[in-house]
């Protein structure tokens, strides 16, 4: 008994000592954000890097949830005779919860992992180090322009990921299940509040601090060479998305009360 | 004449990793305008000592003055405006490979002055020519060999004509012909900008042509300080076998055993 209770507040201990260091780190990215200069070049390879580079996989995906949000609904809404909500079904799924969530989790495998892999080299090679020698902190020059990188990119390639993946849903309902084009467009705006755009959004933004700070946190406190540059993006990746899924569990709760 | 200032003092500075003692109440001082030398056994703490100096790593106990100011005290943008003064070569280089060399080099120029375009790109080319490197500024550092590297990372030091210059194994991986050029450059740098050096090295070649004084490090102190011809004739044994380079002595009293005599080791 003593033994396994003495592992749980160990565990808890690291996962106090975990949030700190995030959190201090997140309190020096908003400080040097805001701090200029402005470095327009950095920020714009960041934001090709995970933004741009990131469309791709972000189409594929979103339309193949769009197809099977479609499918799945009509099993139910044929039965019904609701084939006509299919269309909304698909709309406010995708926007409000499927289209941020779904993309965050791919920008949190694909660009988490290369952050913290990249810091996490820099910081094995002793980079990081001489940065600090060059007199230049560590998170302005690194952490600072990812974090503006990711937070503008998530939020327009969640809203591109929420187009494609309605479009998905348009593909299997006007070829598939007989919806007329117009009516889908129709159905698909109706019931479409900017509200639900607006939550899906703001979800969008936790989620973009959350693999950037995980990621670079990550990264930074890398020991040990390879190895230690492997389990450390692993764990950004892994970090990332609990955390990511846990707190769009935490807001949907939320705004399901609140708006 | 009065005795020189004294531009670096650490004072008892002890440090360890994991429950590992490196540095062992270790105090040492560094006169303006001299070179000193610290030569000591792989592993000793050698680099870990000069990351103290600069900055980057804190001591558990004592403290690192430069110019009478406790480095460890600053804040960070005061410890900033120091490392401006201060020119760091790093053993494995340390350049960074996302950035070209010429980057690398003017990294300083760029981020910290307003120079022009222009005179940052003649600043580079001429670090570059220092350490014997023209025209390679397009080039990523993943393109360069190891000895280039490390001459890169010279360059990149040496370019904000720093006050004060921390350099960690200049000639290790270098041909002969290179290491004494960079030896003369260390000399020169001494002799004409008059900056205050701090130089790691195991290759007492290197030592005794650079050095103002030498500094013997030892289980995380220095255990003698003087010039080289102080040390050349020191009495201390583990000094004599480090600077003749036996590999019997005080320093090595661990004898290779054979798999028979080891315990539970026989063949068969
Ligand atoms: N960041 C660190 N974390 C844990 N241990 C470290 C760290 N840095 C150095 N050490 C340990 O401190 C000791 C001294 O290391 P240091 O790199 O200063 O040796 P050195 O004298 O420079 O050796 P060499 O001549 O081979 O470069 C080593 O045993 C090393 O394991
Ligand atoms: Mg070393």
């Amino acid at each position: 008994m003593k033994p396994s209770l003495e592992k749980l507040g160990h565990t808890a201990v690291n996962a106090v000592v975990y949030a700190g260091g995030v959190s201090t780190l997140f309190m020096q990215t908003l400080f040097w954000v805001a701090a200029p200069p402005f470095r327009a070049r950095q920020v714009l390879d960041q934001m090709i890097k995970t933004g741009v580079n990131s469309a791709p996989i972000s189409t594929l995906t979103s339309f193949f949830i769009g197809v099977v949000i479609a499918f799945q609904s009509a099993y139910q809404m044929q039965k019904v005779g609701g084939e006509m909500y299919i269309p909304s079904l698909v709309s406010i799924s995708v926007t409000r919860e499927i289209g941020p969530l779904l993309t965050a989790l791919v920008v949190a495998g694909r660009v988490g992992a290369s952050i913290a892999a990249e810091l996490g080299s820099m910081k094995v090679t002793e980079q990081i180090d001489a940065l600090e020698t060059l007199a230049t902190h560590p998170v302005k020059y690194l952490v600072a322009p990812r974090f503006i990188a990711l937070f503008t990119m998530l939020p327009l390639l969640t809203i591109y990921a929420d187009c494609v993946g309605i479009l998905g849903g348009y593909v299997v309902s006007v070829y598939k299940l007989g919806l007329t084009s117009s009516l889908y467009i129709r159905m698909t705006f109706e019931p479409l509040v900017l509200k639900d755009i607006f939550t899906g959004l703001f979800k969008t933004l936790v989620f973009a601090s959350i693999i950037c700070m995980v990621s670079c946190y990550e990264g930074m406190k890398v020991e040990g060479g390879a190895e230690g540059v492997g389990s450390a993006t692993t764990k950004a990746v892994v970090t990332s998305i609990i955390l990511i899924i846990a707190s769009d569990a935490f807001f949907t709760v939320i705004f399901y009360f609140v708006t | 004449m009065e005795t020189p200032a004294d531009m670096i003092e650490v004072k008892k500075v002890a440090k360890s990793f994991r429950g590992r003692l490196v540095l062992n109440q270790l105090d040492l001082k560094v006169h303006k305008g001299e070179t000193l030398v610290v030569i000591g056994r792989s592993g000793c703490g050698k680099s870990v000592l000069l990351k103290h100096i600069i900055g980057i790593l804190k001591p558990d106990q004592g403290e690192i003055l430069v110019e009478g100011v406790n480095v460890a005290a600053l804040s960070s943008k005061q410890l900033n405006q120091l490392r401006l003064r201060f020119g760091m070569l790093f053993q494995g280089s340390a350049l960074f490979d996302s950035m070209t060399v010429g980057e690398n080099v003017g990294f300083n120029l760029i981020e910290h002055t307003t120079l022009s375009e222009r005179a940052i790109h003649e600043r580079i080319e001429e670090s570059l020519e220092l350490v014997g490197l023209k025209g390679i500024q397009e080039l990523k550092p993943s393109e360069l060999s190891g000895g280039m590297k490390k001459r890169v990372g010279l360059a990149r030091a040496i370019c904000m004509r720093p006050e004060i210059l921390l350099y960690d194994e200049p000639t290790t991986g270098l041909d002969p012909i290179m290491a004494d050029a960079i030896n003369e450059l260390i000399v020169e740098l001494h002799d004409k900008l008059k900056v205050t050096s701090i130089a790691v090295t195991h290759d007492m070649i290197s030592a005794y042509k650079v050095a103002s004084r030498i500094a013997m490090m030892y289980q995380g102190k220095i255990i003698q300080a003087g010039t080289p011809d102080q040390i050349r004739n020191a009495s201390n044994p583990i000094v004599q076998q480090f600077i003749t380079g036996s590999a019997s002595g005080p320093m090595t009293d661990i004898q290779v055993k054979s798999l028979e005599e080891t315990e539970g080791g026989s063949k068969s």
